[in-house]
């Protein structure tokens, strides 16, 4: 059986005592997925687990409170939703997790980067074992997946569930996790001014439509956001790269030690800002500083919803 | 009037307008292409559709509608506001028929006998739109449905069609025909007729067009059926991607900068998707869910609009709201459910 076919059967026996379970449909063309929301027999056939249903779906959870739902979650989305649970904002009885040992997924950048025309004209795709076969104005062209995948699953280190109730495929050899550590060490090396300048010309794109942070499942409260707070009016509305960049440094700083990188910031944002290369500098330090990282089990406080009188790793009485 | 233009000259001429006047165009950085304010050395991208809609031109992001100074008392002023109407001229060059037309949604609600929005006027007055016919549709590109086409002159002065070697340009009001003037344009001769090959050809790729005709109704007739409006919007993730790169999108809010003494009170654009959209003083909100709010996105584009206006779609099909959605929440999926909707009651 393979591993949709499992998944579907999966989903059919709790699909009963669920309200609804979330997975992926294929979207508006066939290079795109699209989260679908699994009511009945009929909408389960819709389902796709192919390397296109990118979408962290454990960002729908915490709108489900109260009810009984089902996610699917690849590896990184297990992360999210362990660090949703770590943090009490969903309750565990109310989520059934379908796993997917993952093998990544892609980044539609790279693929408008490998296609010789624009993605938005593609007519057909047929999805193999481990290539994209995309038709565009009759031409057809192959992409390795292992080519186009995105940034995140280059450097995974958990591409199987860490809590799952049905777990899908097989298991992956033990990964190391620091493989991602030096991933954008190239940009950390360069200059102040060279990061000033790139991040002046790059954050002059962003409108502040907020998908980076609405489709966080960490951005929790983001009704009640500062930037959108009138009274008080924490943030300027001016639409410049420094209001802009401002709002980033909060919403990075408000995911210390919570962001389970899973990447989708960056995939949500319309004009392709690079806010991942933000999101890792954080988690770096916040590995080196608490040796903590989001996400991986469920007995870890986040050390920023706590505190030890003395933490272990900053030496106050040094100075 | 018709003529020709090569690509570098296209190049010359926007890079010359840039001198006299603020002229925005596509612009390829960091692996996008957007609506930029061309600079030397900036290079034309016209090899896909522009991310952000060129709506900026004529209604900005954010724009600075006055300034208050406040002086102590003891000055013997009080107060003093200062109007900041916009000045100067803008050139639009490299939209897509899509983004021309859509612009002109905003007349009937910013210049009304009653009510006119001089910023808006004056902005609209003081662009010049310089169009570029598609070739051929995107996946998600619907304008043939919304009454508008892939070389829909509407809305624009100058309408651009690809032919080989460079652009054939068409004057389209008086504007487009005095800047079809300069000396970098040829003699169109025979590539005129290219370029209307190319209109039907890319007409013909457009397909088969959807009637909207029962939309306006039909989505009335769902206003009161949460049900539906929550199965619609359960993907939704209430950013404000699909408003913000709307052409036809046109709330605003405005907030007020306050530092000590000064003020500057700003306008920008709203987003029905958020929760803070129509959020009343008292803390009450008439559209409270996401659900309601997707609503009125689309009930206001395609029945609420329509219904006030001539039976205008307020839509000009451009598909930004559907390619660049987190979640691919595709806008023609739910007015068509609503259309196709049977009341099973």
């Amino acid at each position: 059986m393979s591993q949709l076919e499992e998944l579907k059967a999966a989903i059919r026996g709790h699909l009963d005592s669920l309200d609804c379970v979330i997975g992926w449909e294929e979207g508006y063309d066939p290079l795109h997925a699209t989260p679908l929301f699994i009511h009945t027999e009929a909408d389960l056939d819709r389902l796709n687990i192919s390397p296109l249903a990118v979408h962290n779906l454990a960002t729908y959870a915490t709108g489900f409170k109260g009810t009984k739902i089902g996610i699917v979650v690849r590896g990184c989305h297990s992360r999210s939703i362990i660090e949703l649970l770590t943090e009490k904002l969903i309750e565990r009885d109310e989520v059934v997790l379908f796993g997917l040992c993952c093998d990544g997924v892609v980044s539609q950048r790279k693929i408008r980067a490998a296609l010789p025309a624009d993605p938005g004209f593609v007519e057909a795709v047929e999805i193999g074992a481990d290539e994209l076969e995309i038709t565009i104005a009759g031409e057809k062209t192959t992409l390795k997946v292992q080519d186009v995948l995105a940034d995140k699953c280059r450097i995974c280190a958990y591409p199987d569930p860490l809590l799952a109730d049905v777990l899908i495929g097989e298991k992956h050899a033990e990964r190391p996790n620091d493989v991602g550590l030096a991933c954008q060490d190239d940009f950390e090396a360069k200059s102040g001014a060279e990061k000033l300048a790139f991040w002046q010309d790059t954050m002059s794109r962003c409108i502040r439509c907020y998908a980076c942070r609405n489709v966080c499942p960490m951005c929790v409260c983001q009704d009640y956001c500062i930037a959108g707070s009138r009274d008080p009016l924490w943030m300027s509305q001016e639409n410049t790269p420094a209001e802009n960049f401002m709002f980033q440094m909060i919403h990075v700083s408000h995911l210390t030690g919570r962001c389970t990188e899973c990447g989708e910031c960056e995939r949500a944002c319309p004009v392709d800002i690079p806010l991942m290369l933000l999101r890792r500098y954080m988690n770096k330090q916040v590995r080196e500083v608490f040796g903590h990282q989001a996400g991986i089990t469920l007995d870890k406080t986040p050390p920023l919803l706590t505190f030890q009188v003395e933490e272990a790793r900053i030496k106050e009485r040094d100075w | 009037m018709e003529r020709f233009i090569t690509q570098a000259n296209l190049e010359r001429l926007a890079q010359a307008l840039a001198e006299k006047s603020s002229v925005l165009a596509p612009v390829a950085s960091g692996g996008t292409t957007t609506f930029r304010r061309l600079r030397p050395g900036m290079q034309l991208d016209f090899s896909r559709m522009a991310v952000i809609s060129p709506k900026d031109a004529t209604f900005p992001r954010n724009e600075t509608l006055l300034t208050v100074q406040r002086y102590p008392e003891e000055s013997g002023k009080r107060l003093e506001l200062k109007e900041h109407l916009p000045e100067g001229e803008i050139v639009v060059i490299g939209c897509r028929p899509c983004g021309a037309r859509g612009k002109l949604i905003f007349d009937p609600v910013y210049e009304t006998e009653t009510i006119k929005d001089p910023y808006y006027i004056r902005r609209r007055d003081g662009a010049t739109f310089i169009t570029l016919a598609c070739a051929r549709p995107e996946t998600t590109c619907f304008c043939h449905s919304v009454g508008s086409g892939p070389a829909d002159e509407t809305g624009s002065d100058i309408l651009l069609t690809a032919v080989e070697g460079g652009f054939v340009a068409k004057a389209v009001t008086d504007k487009g025909e005095q800047l079809l003037g300069d000396s970098l344009f040829e003699d169109a001769g025979a590539k005129a007729e290219e370029a209307a090959a190319n209109h039907a050809k890319a007409r013909e790729l457009m397909g088969e067009a959807h009637d909207y005709a029962s939309a306006a109704k039909k989505l009335l007739e769902r206003f009161d059926d949460m049900d539906f409006w929550q199965m619609q919007s359960a993907k939704c993730i209430s950013c404000g991607a699909c408003t913000y790169m709307c052409p036809t999108c046109y709330c605003f809010n405005i907030t007020d900068d306050e530092a000590g003494l000064t003020s500057r009170r700003l306008r920008s654009w709203d987003n029905c998707m958020s929760h803070t959209f129509t959020l009343e003083g008292s803390g009450h909100n008439p559209r409270a869910t996401k659900a309601h709010r997707l609503k009125n996105r689309v009930g206001h584009k395609f029945s609420y609009y329509p219904d006030l206006h001539q039976g205008h779609i307020a839509c000009c099909g451009c598909g930004r709201c559907i390619k660049q959605c987190p979640a691919g929440v595709d806008i023609r999926q739910v007015v068509m459910a609503a259309q196709e909707h049977v009341d099973e009651r």
